[in-house]
């Protein structure tokens, strides 16, 4: 019989172990997946965690990606990760991750052509701006009247992806554009450009915000005592107020922080890598932060290579249904069991496990 | 001799790092009650637990009038005449008492029929209770009394009660107390655990003494004095508190028609609580819990905010003040719950320092955190009032009830505050704790500070309290000095009978 037997503190060591060992059963039950879509498991593999570093061939395309993809979901999770830490359910990042970006490119395509370099940093300002206004919505709803963070964030998404549909053909489509839906590129407008800071890095300025984050994210879990009261309402709520936390000065506090830095993804994006407002613009990257979140166990050192290790498997997995013919889906039903199985094993971290006979306490 | 009821022979119960019984021994004879004396953790639950089938022994035998007794689960147990009456209620508060009563038996008759018995064994017994009345509405005693039944349906031999009369007001001891013996004088035997030597001493037949989870001493407690009891279980001679009676005449806070509407459904409220507290005085605050207890420390503390001009300290309305402008002010509490509200289980002792001690102590500046400074004074802490733990990284959680107490009551005595509020400071602490804790409350006192004690137990309001009122139903009784008011005069004032006489203390 085995039984599950409660540690009367939280093992440290099993709290890095389980990502690893979640890692591991991920790689173990796809390959059975694959393997049973009649696919070479040893080569998928291969093909989603080696060959986008280290292939001769694809590494030179694909190791840039690497930071490109790890930038936005690290600068998101970060944020969603405060939150989580104190039982605030921020779901809807990908809808401030779109309206930083529609904010952000906004302020700017309102000034062009102007050549000037204060364009690029008040998108920038915008664009928090707007995922920020964005999070305040379910943010007040709650604090006022008690609504369900959860699910007025996750449904603003849908709201938000119309709105981005809306200008995509309407307020920012590019004039010069022929008709086609879509802005202006701002990546080929000098003073909207967030160009690579270094050649063939994938490095720019989001990724430069992320790690800018990470850090703020750690100094203020681990030196502040917004931290501890982060923590304290996540885990016992009555104790917070006893500390002298303000809910709802918290639940907003935690919305702020999530989506301005949720908006600045979003404008990272569309002035970088994406380069322009389009309809299909968002990528799920806000929904993806989920995850990365949880991976790296709500911790700031430990998002930053959860981020790294899911961008690794989106540009593996898009090699590999490339190379393999191996179907998106399989891809993204891979993706799932990382979360399935971190939730899983992290039972671990709570709970010792006692092979023997029943026994009652 | 007659033959006993359950003999217990050599039983061993070890858990990892403790042994929790060390090859204990004892008899119960038919027909008597039997008290189990002994510390926070010499073994008593342990041992009740075994009795009652939810702990297997490791080494050991329990035989029932002479047949092998091993009971597996708690259903084999009653199967064999074995009744327990916990002392943390099993009780749906939305439902009626015959429905609760159906709940906990293993193959209930119908509502129809069963209310009828219920009613038969709470009169034969003198238990006064209505099969449908909303067990949500009713008080701690008429709950007790819920559970007691429960158990009589199963007409037990051997009846556990554990702590029975933590909860009670003294009138509803004696009912019950009267009902002990008459269950006892038809032949059931009572295994009866308790702390309060003065009960064990009226009540009990014969008493088995734990200490460290081996038998220590089994006696006829009417033959001992209190004391004697206590230095047995206790293993060393006790300090009575010292009380040097310091109350100055200077207000150090006073509460003026604090009324507040009940927080959620089964909540108290509070209706028109007034009190003036002196500088270097203790005021006992008495009654069962559930009748604004919580209620009124969340309203000292600022967890829940009352109209202006309630609260007043040293001139200051602090009504509307939060919990760290109030510390900050020098008001501080200690909540009754120690996980969870006044100390966060997964957080370490040091980090659970934070929680009261950020600004008063300077653990905080300008947000940032001094963790060295923040890890001396939970240390200090540690040390000062003796909590037993591997270190101060050791999470809230793992300590044991007693021990958490004792921080959680430290952390707030350490600060030094103005004015104090405490509910139930020593609730689950040991003897020896308990004194501790009881003693550093009055040094608070001695030193200037006033102190506000609520809690359920009588023989420390009447140690510790220069003036003692009582509240029930959410409202305050008139403060009368402690010294000199009988066991009868507090019942009165507990059952709410409130204006008795004009002559108080103010």
């Amino acid at each position: 019989m085995i039984s599950l037997v409660r540690r009367p503190q939280p093992s440290r060591v099993w709290a890095w172990a389980t990502p690893i060992l979640a890692v591991l059963l991920t790689v173990i039950a796809g390959s059975l997946m694959f393997a049973a879509l009649g696919k070479d498991p040893v080569a998928a593999i291969r093909t989603i965690f080696y060959d986008p570093l280290f292939d001769p061939q694809f590494a030179g395309y694909s190791r840039p990606q690497l930071l490109v993809k790890a930038g936005p979901l690290i600068l998101i999770a970060t944020g969603l990760a405060l939150g989580f830490k104190a039982g605030v359910w921020n779901i809807g990042a990908e809808g401030q991750y779109i309206m930083g970006a529609i904010a952000g490119a906004a302020a700017g395509l309102a000034l062009y052509p102007i050549e000037a370099t204060f364009i690029f940093p008040l998108m920038v300002i915008a664009g928090a701006l707007g995922g920020w206004i964005w999070a305040m919505i379910p943010a007040i709803l709650k604090t006022r009247f008690n609504t369900n963070e959860i699910l007025v964030s996750l449904l603003l998404v849908y709201v938000a992806e119309n709105l981005l549909a809306s200008v995509a053909v309407g307020a920012l489509r590019n004039p010069e554009g022929g008709g086609f839906p879509g802005s202006r590129n701002l990546a080929q407008w000098a003073s909207s450009a967030n160009a690579e800071l270094i050649a063939d890095t994938g490095l720019h300025w989001g990724v430069v915000a992320a790690i800018i984050a990470v850090i703020f994210a750690y100094v203020l879990l681990h030196r502040h005592l917004t931290g501890v009261h982060i923590r304290l309402a996540g885990q016992a709520p009555r104790a917070a107020r006893f500390a002298g936390v303000n809910p709802n000065r918290l639940v907003v506090f935690c919305f702020a922080i999530s989506g301005a830095l949720a908006g600045l993804a979003g404008i990272f994006e569309v002035t970088g890598p994406a380069g322009q407002i389009s309809i299909d613009f968002n990528v799920g990257y806000g929904f993806t932060a989920i995850i990365v979140a949880f991976l790296g166990r709500l911790h700031p050192v430990g998002i930053l290579l959860a981020g790294l290790l899911m961008a690794l498997t989106y540009i593996g997995g898009e090699l590999a249904s490339f190379m393999l013919g191996i179907p998106a889906a399989a891809i993204q039903a891979f993706q799932g069991m990382l979360l399935f199985f971190l939730l899983a094993v992290d039972v671990l971290t709570h709970y010792s496990i006692r092979l023997g006979s029943k026994r009652l306490a | 001799m007659t033959q006993p009821l359950l003999q217990i022979d050599g039983l061993t119960k070890a858990y990892p790092g403790v042994v929790a019984n060390d090859d204990v021994s004892m008899a119960i004879r038919p027909g008597e009650v039997h008290a189990l004396l002994g510390e926070n953790g010499a073994g008593k639950s342990t041992l009740v637990k075994m009795i009652f089938g939810l702990v297997r022994p490791n080494a050991g035998r329990m035989e029932m009038n002479g047949a092998p007794y091993a009971p597996t689960s708690p259903e084999a147990a009653r199967a064999a005449g074995v009744g327990m009456v916990f002392q943390h209620f099993s009780l749906f508060e939305a439902l009626n008492v015959a429905e609760n009563v159906a709940l906990g038996m293993s193959d209930p008759p119908p509502i129809k029929d069963l209310a009828p018995r219920i009613r038969d064994v709470s009169q034969s017994y003198g238990l006064p209770l209505n099969p449908g009345n909303i067990v949500g509405d009713l008080s701690a005693g008429e709950r007790q009394r819920v559970e007691i039944v429960r158990c009589l349906l199963g007409a037990p031999k051997l009846l556990i009660m554990d702590e029975p009369t933590s909860v009670l007001t003294p009138q509803e001891v004696d009912l019950l107390f009267a009902t002990l013996r008459k269950l006892r004088d038809e032949g059931t035997s009572i295994l009866y655990i308790s702390h309060k030597l003065e009960e064990i001493r009226a009540l009990c037949d014969t008493a088995t003494i734990l200490r460290g989870g081996t038998v220590v001493a089994s006696c006829t407690p009417a033959e001992e004095t209190a004391g004697r009891l206590a230095e047995v279980m206790v293993g060393r001679r006790l300090e009575a508190p010292q009380r040097p009676g310091t109350a100055r005449d200077e207000i150090a806070v006073q509460i003026d028609g604090l009324s507040l509407p009940p927080a959620h459904e089964f909540g108290a409220s509070l209706k028109d609580v007034s009190l003036t507290l002196n500088a270097g005085e203790v005021l006992g605050i008495g009654g069962v819990a559930g009748n604004g207890q919580d209620e009124l420390l969340a309203a000292l503390a600022g967890e829940t905010l009352s109209a202006p001009g309630t609260i007043r300290m040293e001139g200051r309305d602090l009504s509307r003040l939060g919990p760290e402008a109030r510390r900050r002010a020098g008001l501080l509490t200690a909540p009754e719950e120690r996980l969870g509200h006044a100390a966060a289980p997964d957080l370490s002792l040091t980090e659970n320092a934070l929680l009261s001690a950020a600004t008063r102590e300077r653990l905080v500046s300008r947000g940032f955190i001094d963790w060295s400074r923040t890890r001396r004074f939970a240390e200090g802490v540690i040390d000062r009032f003796d909590v037993r733990t591997p270190g101060a990284g050791t999470a809230a959680g793992a300590l044991s009830g007693g021990n958490l107490q004792k921080f959680v009551i430290g952390r707030e005595i350490a600060q030094t505050p103005r004015v104090l509020v405490v509910n139930q400071p020593t609730w689950g602490v040991d003897a020896a704790a308990a004194a501790t804790i009881r003693q550093a409350l009055l040094d608070l006192a001695a030193d200037g500070s006033g102190v506000i004690v609520i809690s359920q137990d009588l023989d420390e309001l009447m140690e510790v309290s220069d003036r003692f009122a009582a509240l029930t139903e959410g409202r305050l009784s008139r403060f009368r000095p402690a010294a000199g008011l009988t066991v009868e005069q507090i019942g009165l004032m507990l059952g709410g009978a409130h204006d008795m006489e004009p002559a108080h203390a103010d």
